[in-house]
């Protein structure tokens, strides 16, 4: 169990994780036969980093009061959170192959009310901080030292309700609240920056009163340094800007604006997974 | 508040349903600690400033940011917390109408949406600040329940209601005095409609400031040989299939009266469920598809033929091509 913070510093265990974690997500993916792989691998040295090291959490009690909380609030990434769910234990890793099956508590976005270890039902863009805040708030109300991790994607943060959300923790000076951007360039309709730019990403959350941190999102040291700094900040809540590649693990799905919402075909698992045990 | 004489003769007491919620939430504020209060910079139009007087600590101003509001409600809701969120029923609904959708009514949180300003009956500010489509948009809501009291003490006991029901509430109050209707000994329970009376020939089925609207028409409808009745539908979802039923097999004619359009709302609500079980001849009272405008809430009645003569004549036209 994890009810202390796992506490693994082991960074070649992390990147080990990371790498299964994105087994899952492209097995998961290819049955399935839709659903988001790039912005799913981009984030999975994050997340692995969180539920494999940073967070306090018991998997066979899910409303532990306690726990750290992990909001998904880009949450087409949920083979990500799947797949990391199971494996922290959570739910039997064979559920993964349900993903987007009728009846299966797999949804193709995260539903609180069908799976647990899901804290709020995501998928509409730009809500997760909001929410992020509210339990913040609830958690400082009653003294509890539970850290919100919230993890938003670049392109979503051309919703306005995340501002807004921006404004209410800087307001409320929330620094139990530890934002991350998956900064992979990428979203829908091509390039972030010719869909609709929104840089400079850093200033605008320093001048909205955040702590910022720049950091390289697959590099598990640097997460890591990055979570606990964000951990010492007190007085205003921070953000971590993680700069990732879209499809990150496979070559062949990196950097590729198509594999934003397309699951692989079982050729390419086959050939990703080949490439995945080829460089160890 | 102040006193006011009805034509009926019978003094009764007038306030805004808002005021009847400031109050209760102080009182609720009291009795649980687990209780919070949001607002979107109206804490002072929605009563809810007095909550955030008397316990500052449970009080959160989120700004002008009604999306913002929905999400953060919804995470004191996830940390435990038994949150009120207030804003003017346009923005509540309308505006974070997506937010209500997927974080309140998906995941299924206990939260209590209760917006004042519904209806015309917000006088001059115009049709940007009167909710007319609310009922609707919130009927529409799988997991929610809608609630529109009739006067100052059922919204007490509406307020009181719903902090001990789990799940999400949407409370649509009113921002002008109405008078007192509900009797005394009068209990509340979510999705029970009050019958004053059942007519023989008319039902007026009505909800908020149109109950007492209806109890003045179906007076005079009665007083000229026209048996009607009146029920205060104030629970518009769940609706009360039961009395409806009942009260539509005992007359010719079944009338919808609401401060809302009469698309989506509680006459939308009754004709779907009597179409399908009873069908009978139902005439619904509310704005033809329209937007309000500015004016001086009793002049805006008349104008969108809300007034109980309004009803009078519309019923007896009705009666007369059925």
């Amino acid at each position: 169990m994890h009810g202390k913070n796992s506490g693994k510093r082991d960074i070649p265990f992390l990147r080990k994780q990371a790498k299964l974690v994105r087994v899952e997500i492209l097995k998961m993916l290819t049955l399935a036969g839709s659903g988001h792989t790039g912005g799913s691998l981009s984030a999975a040295d994050i997340v692995t980093a969180l539920y494999f090291s940073k967070m306090r959490y018991k998997p066979d009690d899910p409303g532990w009061k306690e726990r750290d909380r992990f909001i998904l609030s880009k949450g087409h990434a949920a083979p990500l959170l799947y797949a990391v769910l199971a494996m922290a234990g959570y739910f039997d890793r064979s559920m993964l192959k349900t993903l987007r099956k009728l009846g299966s508590p797999l949804q193709g976005h995260p539903c609180s009310r069908v799976l647990p270890g899901v804290e709020i039902s995501t998928g509409s863009l730009g809500q997760g901080l909001s929410v992020s805040n509210g339990i913040a708030i609830g958690l400082k109300m009653d003294n509890l030292s539970s850290r919100v991790y919230c993890l938003l994607g670049d392109g979503e943060i051309q919703e306005g309700q995340v501002w807004e959300a921006a404004m209410t923790a800087a307001h409320y000076k929330l620094d139990n609240i530890c934002a991350i951007i998956d900064l992979n360039g990428l979203q829908i309709d091509g390039p972030v920056s010719k869909v609709k730019a929104i840089e400079p990403v850093a200033s605008k959350w320093s001048a909205f009163g955040w702590n910022v941190i720049d950091i390289d999102g697959h590099d598990m040291k640097e997460i890591l340094e990055a979570l606990d700094e964000a951990e010492t900040v007190k007085g205003k809540p921070s953000i971590i800007l993680a700069h990732t590649i879209k499809g990150k693990g496979v070559s062949f799905f990196e950097g590729k604006v198509e594999y934003h919402g397309i699951s692989p075909t079982p050729e390419e698992l086959e050939k990703a997974l080949k490439e995945m045990e080829a460089h160890g | 508040m102040g006193k006011e004489t009805q034509n009926t003769g019978i003094e009764t007491t007038a306030m805004a349903t808002r005021d009847a919620y400031g109050e209760a939430l102080l009182e609720l504020g009291k009795k649980r600690k687990d209780i919070v209060v949001l607002d979107a910079d109206l804490s002072g139009s929605t009563k809810t400033g007095k909550f955030a007087k008397a316990f500052p600590d449970r009080f959160f101003n989120i700004g002008i940011a009604e999306q913002d509001m929905i999400g953060t409600a919804a995470g004191l809701a996830l940390s435990g917390k038994l949150p009120f969120a207030s804003t003017f029923a346009v923005f509540e609904t309308g505006r974070a109408w997506e937010q209500v959708r997927q974080t309140i009514c998906y995941s299924n949180l206990n939260v209590k949406l209760v917006a004042t300003h519904g209806g015309i009956s917000v006088g001059e500010d115009g049709a940007s600040h009167q909710a007319t489509e609310d009922i609707a948009l919130m009927r529409v809501l799988p997991n929610m329940t809608v609630i529109v009291p009739a006067d100052a003490f059922e919204t007490r006991l509406v307020i009181h209601a719903i902090a001990d029901y789990c799940g999400p509430v949407y409370v649509r109050l009113g921002r002008s005095n109405v008078p007192a209707v509900m009797p005394g000994d009068y209990k509340f329970s979510i999705g029970k409609g009050y019958t004053f009376s059942t007519g023989k020939d008319v039902n007026i089925v009505a909800t908020g400031i149109m109950v007492s609207i209806a109890l003045e028409a179906a007076r005079i409808l009665t007083m000229e040989g026209i048996h009607t009745g009146v029920i205060n539908m104030s629970t518009v979802k769940p609706l009360d299939t039961k009395t409806l039923l009942r009260v539509a097999k005992a007359c010719r004619l079944v009338v919808t009266a609401e401060e809302h359009s009469i698309v989506g709302g509680l006459g939308g609500a009754v004709s779907e469920f009597l179409s399908e079980t009873h069908p009978v001849h139902v005439l619904r009272i509310g704005l033809k598809d329209a937007f309000g405008c500015s004016g001086r809430p009793e002049e805006l009645m008349k104008h969108y033929g809300l007034t109980a003569e309004d009803i009078v004549r519309t019923i007896k036209e009705t009666l007369t091509s059925i």
